[in-house]
């Protein structure tokens, strides 16, 4: 029990500052993407280094506005839809397997904080209920426009959610199992002389790229930000002000992270470094380095971050790259496209997975 | 399918913007490149060259021997069409045959920057020539600029 509190603290910290620092990347990548420099002023004891401390100073700047609740809302809806709406994202990070197991005097501990045996469905669910907080945000808010933002949202998210979990059905027939520790262990395979590893990106390409467009969808970013679209469409935060304001603006980039870790997970090997396996690397080219079991975690664990930073830095190129969808359109490019082809993914996959048996 | 290589293309030339400026940009900070890739002008520490001709603040010109080169004839406040320059004449007490102004006032909140008062100077005593852009005052008292102002460059 005391093991499971001090993993999640550590677990979350290292997800706030990692959200921290996508902010920070989002606004460094998007301002020299336009040849601009970007945010480089904050400053703690002389010490510029081109922007580092920003994200604190936003932090900050967050904390200390005004926290104005209009007089007219719905206040328990109002009060509660930030905080589920940033519960529901952070959770899910919980799940997800940051290094491998590690074993200490017999006992074992898995580097996430819910060890979980059915991860997979409890990420899903979790990541479904995080349209309550935008629903009840528009709700509560008791403005029609936030009320139509917030239809609007969930009309999204529900529609992309069915994309998303039909495109993960093609990568647990590949790998069957839903305990993403075990997802990745199936993922540290290697074909062709022991060269090329079984990735779910290789094995599973279309259900990659409708993995990353619908998750995008989810999260709500730019070209899928209907329901937020800060400055011309009306969103459902309308209402809100100061910290509350940012709670639903950290959550959206906590789904950022998310979704990067899951992609990670499920597509690009999870925490493994090519050729790492239990006790060290093991090349192709001969030649072997055995670790003692915490180096290997330390590596995994820093691969898993430089992979997620790959997965993140490629959602902010596409965010600052294409224009917003039209809501027809988006509607479209779910159920028609989305869809079929997912289920399409799921049959090839299938009839390929029947052939080999 | 068309849209789709597009699309990819699309993210091609984001991509190589990004990856070029922050090549450029990486050897700029540490010191190997003058060339800073990106257009931004980090204002209060570096500015943009102002052009030669560019009409900003009226500066006062003195002679050799530091007197004045206004003699007070009032023609720039003549010419003035935002009427924002007050000027008091007074004798010159060392050189009889000569005015000078006791108080010469522009008030730059009024002035337009047309550059008339400049045209109209016969003693070419007036010029705007300060290049500095920062006028900006709480007070608008603050903006009416005397003799010892509007003499220093």
């Amino acid at each position: 029990m005391v093991w499971v509190i001090i993993k999640a603290v550590v677990i979350f910290t290292w997800a706030l500052i990692t959200v921290l620092y996508i902010t920070l990347l989002e606004r460094k990548e998007s301002a020299l993407i336009q040849d601009r420099i970007g945010a480089n002023r904050a400053e703690v004891l002389g010490l510029r280094l081109n922007g580092l401390f920003q994200p604190f100073a936003d932090a900050l700047k967050m904390f200390f506005k005004e926290d104005y609740i209009p007089p007219f809302v719905d206040r328990p809806f109002y009060l509660a839809a930030p905080i589920l709406s940033l519960v529901f994202a952070l959770v899910p990070i919980g799940a997800i397997p940051l290094a491998d197991k590690l074993s200490i005097d017999g006992r074992e501990f898995s580097i996430s904080v819910i060890g979980s045996n059915v991860g997979l469905v409890l990420i899903l669910s979790l990541l479904s209920l995080g349209i309550y907080g935008v629903v009840l945000g528009g709700y509560g808010s008791r403005n029609k426009y936030g009320l139509v933002g917030g239809m609007r949202a969930t009309a999204q998210v529900i529609s992309y959610e069915v994309a998303l979990g039909l495109s993960l059905v093609g990568v647990l027939l590949v790998y069957p199992s839903l305990n993403l520790n075990e997802i990745v262990y199936m993922q540290n395979r290697y074909v062709l002389g022991g060269w090329v590893p079984l990735w779910g990106i290789i094995l599973q390409p279309l259900a990659a790229i409708l993995f990353l467009i619908a998750g995008m969808a989810e999260n709500k970013r730019v070209p899928f930000d209907l329901p937020e679209g800060e400055s011309e469409i009306i969103g459902y935060f309308l209402e809100y002000s100061g910290m509350k304001f940012g709670m639903f603006f950290v959550a959206d980039f906590v789904e950022v992270l998310l979704l990067a870790a899951l992609f990670t997970t499920f597509f690009l090997g999870g925490y493994n470094p090519p050729y790492l396996f239990q006790d060290g690397f093991h090349f192709p080219w001969g030649g072997a380095l055995l670790l003692s079991p915490v180096w290997i975690r330390v590596i995994q664990f820093i691969t898993f971050n430089i992979k997620l930073w790959i997965v993140v830095w490629f959602l902010l190129l596409v965010r600052w790259t294409y224009p917003r969808y039209r809501f027809d359109q988006l509607m479209d490019l779910g159920w028609k496209n989305l869809i079929p082809l997912s289920i399409l993914n799921i049959i090839i996959t299938a009839g390929i997975m029947a052939v080999i048996k | 399918m068309k849209l789709f290589w597009e699309a990819i293309k699309g993210l091609g030339i984001t991509a190589r913007h990004l990856i070029v400026n922050l090549w450029k940009f990486s050897l700029y900070y540490v010191g190997l490149s003058r060339d800073k890739g990106v257009v931004t002008v980090e204002y209060p520490e570096e500015r943009r060259e102002t052009f030669p001709r560019v009409r900003l603040r009226h500066r006062l010109l003195r002679r050799e021997d530091g007197r004045l080169r206004c003699v007070a004839c009032f023609m720039c406040a003549t010419a003035c069409p935002a009427e924002c320059i007050y000027i008091e004449a007074e004798e010159d007490p060392d050189h009889p045959l000569e005015k000078r102004p006791r108080q010469f006032l522009i008030d730059l909140g009024k002035c337009a920057y047309c550059g008339f008062c400049v045209e109209a100077c016969p003693e070419d005593a007036i010029r705007m020539d300060v290049h500095i852009p920062e006028l900006a005052e709480y007070e608008r008292d603050n903006l009416i600029y005397d003799i010892e102002k509007l003499t220093k460059k």
